[in-house]
């Protein structure tokens, strides 16, 4: 990154921030500061560790090293550091760290695992800059360190009323020994940590400065765009690109694979060279529908499976003898990602390095994608994050970085390759299709003795999480999951596997609820206590904090005494060790139902930004009843029928009824919040609207059931 | 190619361009003002929303040769600093998650509160319906709407 504008970017940035005090990116007062830019001389900031470094004028800078993607990371992380360092928050300027695998562990924004993995490594780092200044104090003034303390970026000498502040501290600081083992203070003792503070990018987003991938620009790049086979399992015949080179504003056209590369100085150039190509396209292996999906996961559902992923008693000899017997199947479509901001990189590769700029949940899987496409060493390779519109899981792979790194080196330039919302829909890579069929053996005083769900999905790896509850409380539990190769590519999609298994588990709990007289509420709290007193079985899930967040729901929602006219549906799950219970309310109008209340009660430990943690909850739950009402993907012949917003429906402001988040209270170590309030929606969703109609939705997206308002 | 003179945020601009490229790239790839962004280039997102003579228009789906005479003003001409009501209000409401649609957001917001400075729920819902948010912070939008609306009332 030594050379690139970036690194000047940043520079120049701290130039600014130094000489205002950070309150420009930080303080409620930015509208106001910007003018007060000058340019007086910068001065070097010292650095004490991989996050944290101070100038002389007192300009604390705070690295983030995660991908951003809306989960506002790049809040949280500079505050866990910031509350260690124990710093005026508003004095803190944060920066965005590159891929650096020598500095920092785990730079992914994925698997919900930023917070829980950076909790104690980040607070540490704090910690040990806070000691070192202390340290820088005590030999100044010649006390002992442990008489010093430290106040909102301030070390004090009580006795002999001595301060100074951690930029007049800084030079010196930044020389002392590494502390080992330094403490971290108390939960109660927090004054950043659970307390809410603004985003951090707030100001360049609302005024159009930040940047995103697509907005990169470098001189002498050129814009680019690609075409891909437009069906699964089809291959380049031929290509006649003589339209497109005769175009002006195309530079070139690079046919690599089965994809061609239009390269050219503006966006719009490229896209009208792109449509100008002749291509044939052959049948390379079978051309999938979804017709033949359903027949597959049909067939699948039907056959049992020599090694079950879970096998606790004899479930199958349950049945058997059952008095009753309840079984349903539920089904969920293939989905895109579709983050707002379509996929893109850029990338400069020279003879044996190369630079990547861009969107990526996983820089460090980018990184090794686009070397081994090179065929030169990861180290070679450098990767900048840039802020990204979304991600939803589409990130973590590194297929469009390492396809930019490509078309750089053959086309020997810069290029920034840009996906259009069409690449970007129907390009692959989708959350998979997945069939449920859930069944439960009921003996005649209506007790629940086994229990026995199949799985079957198309490119699903295995599409159960065979501890979930009620696994553990469960006497006799069966689980089968079974994968169906596909040619239709797939990925995690935020929450995997969960986002649609939590559907079926949940909803079938309902039913069962329904089917014995109970309330499921009760239900779920009842086994929670069986699993408690007699586990059946692996039980991962802790029995108190998933009572203690079930409760906490049913409390905030006034479970069970909704005015006459609203129907309430319950669902509650545990995934990426985080606990959410749901309350959704329904109404019907004109006899239709319409979704009036979503409540979320979690457990996810210490929250650290209250207002983002809601914020990033909320979305998950408009996220899972957005794709549960509207959004589906269908193939024919290999060719995805849908392609952007007009035949894909997202959810829109109408559509959204308002939140309510509720946080358990605990001093436990924190979790991750990105992915964990998706999975439960749908079924709470579907369980109001079954009490409401007694239609029992079964198949997503449910505006399949003809539903109008839904 | 045809020569254009376009007027943005008050700058009067001169592009050479082909006659059908849409005004979202004209500001992105010619002005380098990329505040406005791509999202769908169907006009069915609102991310790259800007107000042309005032009104909230789809510059994704706003050939540039249609542009005319016509004041255009982007995110980045909204108000100097970030000062503007609905920008102020975004950060009270602390809206964003990824950020993305929120230009095209805010300029929606902007265009509709000039319209009706005191919009209901209803009229919120309707007026933003063309912009999508897939962070899902419809809720937060809402409130900060009616933030502004206080805003610019007092
Ligand atoms: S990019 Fe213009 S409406 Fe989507
Ligand atoms: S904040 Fe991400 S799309 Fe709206």
């Amino acid at each position: 990154m030594s050379t690139s504008s970036i690194q000047f970017d940043r520079r120049s940035f701290l130039k600014v921030t130094a000489t205002t005090g950070g309150g420009m990116m930080l303080g409620l007062s930015w509208a106001a500061s910007a003018a007060e830019i000058s340019e007086a001389p910068f001065m070097e900031a010292m650095t004490f560790n991989a996050f944290v470094k101070i100038s002389p004028e007192g300009v604390i800078t705070i690295m983030s090293p995660n991908p951003e993607c809306g989960q506002n990371i790049k809040t949280a992380m500079p505050m866990l550091v910031a509350e260690e360092l124990d710093c005026d928050w508003s004095k803190v300027v944060v920066e965005q760290a590159g891929l650096d695998s020598t500095k920092y562990t785990r730079q992914v924004a994925g698997g919900s695992g930023s917070t829980p993995a950076s909790w104690k490594p980040l607070r540490t780092a704090g910690a040990t800059a806070r000691q070192m200044l202390i340290s820088a104090a005590a030999k100044r003034w010649n006390v002992s360190a442990s008489e010093c303390s430290t106040s909102n970026g301030v070390v004090l000498h009580t006795a002999s009323g001595k301060k100074a502040t951690y930029g007049e501290l800084a030079t010196d600081a930044a020389k002392m020994e590494v502390p080992k083992d330094v403490p971290l203070k108390a939960v109660k003792d927090f004054k950043i940590i659970g307390q809410s503070h603004k985003a951090v990018d707030n100001k360049k987003i609302f005024t159009g400065k930040q940047e995103f991938g697509l907005d990169f620009k470098r001189e002498g790049m050129l814009i680019g765009v690609v075409a891909r086979p437009p069906a699964f399992g089809m291959k380049i015949k031929s290509v006649n690109d003589s339209r497109t080179k005769s175009m002006p504003g195309i530079k070139q056209v690079i046919r690599f694979g089965n994809k061609v590369a239009v390269l050219g100085s503006s966006t719009w150039e490229v896209l009208k060279g792109r449509e100008r190509l002749a291509i044939e396209w052959e049948v390379d292996t079978k051309l999938e529908s979804s017709a033949d999906h359903d027949a597959k996961m049909t067939e699948l559902l039907g056959k049992s499976l020599e090694k079950p992923q879970r096998k606790d008693g004899d479930a199958l000899a349950q049945f058997e003898g059952a008095h009753k017997v309840i079984e349903s199947k539920f089904e969920a479509p293939f989905l895109p990602h579709a983050p707002m901001e379509p996929m893109n990189f850029f990338a400069d590769v020279r003879e044996d390095k190369a630079e990547l700029i861009g969107p990526t949940q996983n820089p460090g899987s980018a990184r090794n994608a686009a070397a081994q496409v090179l065929g030169i060493a990861p180290e070679k390779v450098s990767v900048m994050m840039t802020r990204m519109g979304g991600g939803f899981g589409r990130r973590l792979n590194a297929d469009f970085a390492a396809e930019a790194a490509e078309v750089s080196k053959l086309a020997k330039a810069p290029v920034k390759l840009m996906w259009t919302r069409e690449d970007d829909m129907t390009g692959g890579i989708y959350r998979p299709a997945c069939h449920y069929l859930y069944r439960a053996a009921l003996d005649a005083q209506g007790n629940v003795k086994a229990i026995h769900v199949r799985g079957a999905g198309l490119n699903v790896g295995n599409p159960l999480r065979e501890n979930n509850f009620p696994a553990g409380a469960i006497e006799h539990f069966l689980a089968e999951g079974h994968n169906q190769q596909s040619n239709i590519t797939t990925g995690p999609w935020r929450a995997p596997v969960h986002n649609f298994l939590a559907f079926a588990e949940q909803s079938f709990l309902d039913e069962i609820a329904e089917a014995t007289g109970k309330d499921p509420v009760q239900l779920r709290l009842d086994w929670l206590a069986k699993a408690e007193k007699s586990p059946v079985g692996n039980v991962p899930y802790k029995i108190d904090r998933f009572r203690n967040t079930i409760e906490l729901a049913a409390k905030k929602a006034n479970w069970g005494k909704a005015p006459a006219g609203v129907f309430q549906g319950f669902s509650a799950y545990f995934s990426f060790n985080t606990y959410v219970a749901q309350v959704v309310e329904v109404t019907l109008e004109a006899g239709q139902p319409k979704i009036k209340r979503m409540v979320c009660a979690v457990d996810c430990g210490v929250v650290i930004n209250p207002e983002h943690a809601i914020n990033q909850i909320e979305g998950g739950l408009v996220d899972g009843l957005g794709h549960a009402m509207f959004s589906n993907m269908t193939f024919k012949d290999g060719v995805p029928d849908q392609t952007n917003y007009d035949s894909y429906r997202v959810i829109k402001m109408g559509d959204t009824p308002p939140v309510e988040v509720y946080f358990v209270e605990n001093e436990l170590d924190p979790t991750g919040l990105g992915e964990p309030a998706l999975p439960p929606l749908s079924a709470a969703v579907g369980n109001a609207i079954f009490k409401a109609t007694g239609i029992r939705l079964r198949k997503q997206p449910f505006s399949l059931n003809g539903l109008r308002n839904v | 190619m045809a020569e254009f003179t376009l007027k943005v945020n008050g700058t009067k601009y001169k592009v050479e361009a082909a006659a059908d490229t849409p005004l979202l790239w004209i500001l992105r790839d010619h002005l380098g003002l990329t505040g406005s962004k791509y999202g769908c280039g169907i006009g069915q997102c609102g991310a790259c929303t800007v107000h042309v003579n005032g009104e909230s228009m789809r510059s994704c789906a706003l050939p540039v040769s249609a542009v005319g005479k016509a004041q255009v003003i982007t995110i980045e001409g909204l108000s100097k600093t970030g000062e503007h009501p609905v920008q102020q209000a975004w950060h009270e409401v602390d809206v964003p998650q990824c950020g993305y649609c929120q230009a095209g957001q805010i300029m929606s917001a902007a265009a509709l509160l000039k319209k009706n400075p005191t919009p209901s729920d209803a009229d919120i819902n309707s007026a933003m319906s063309g912009n999508i948010c897939r962070c899902g912070t419809y809720n937060r939008i809402r409130e900060a709407i009616h933030v502004a609306a206080k805003k610019v009332k007092s």
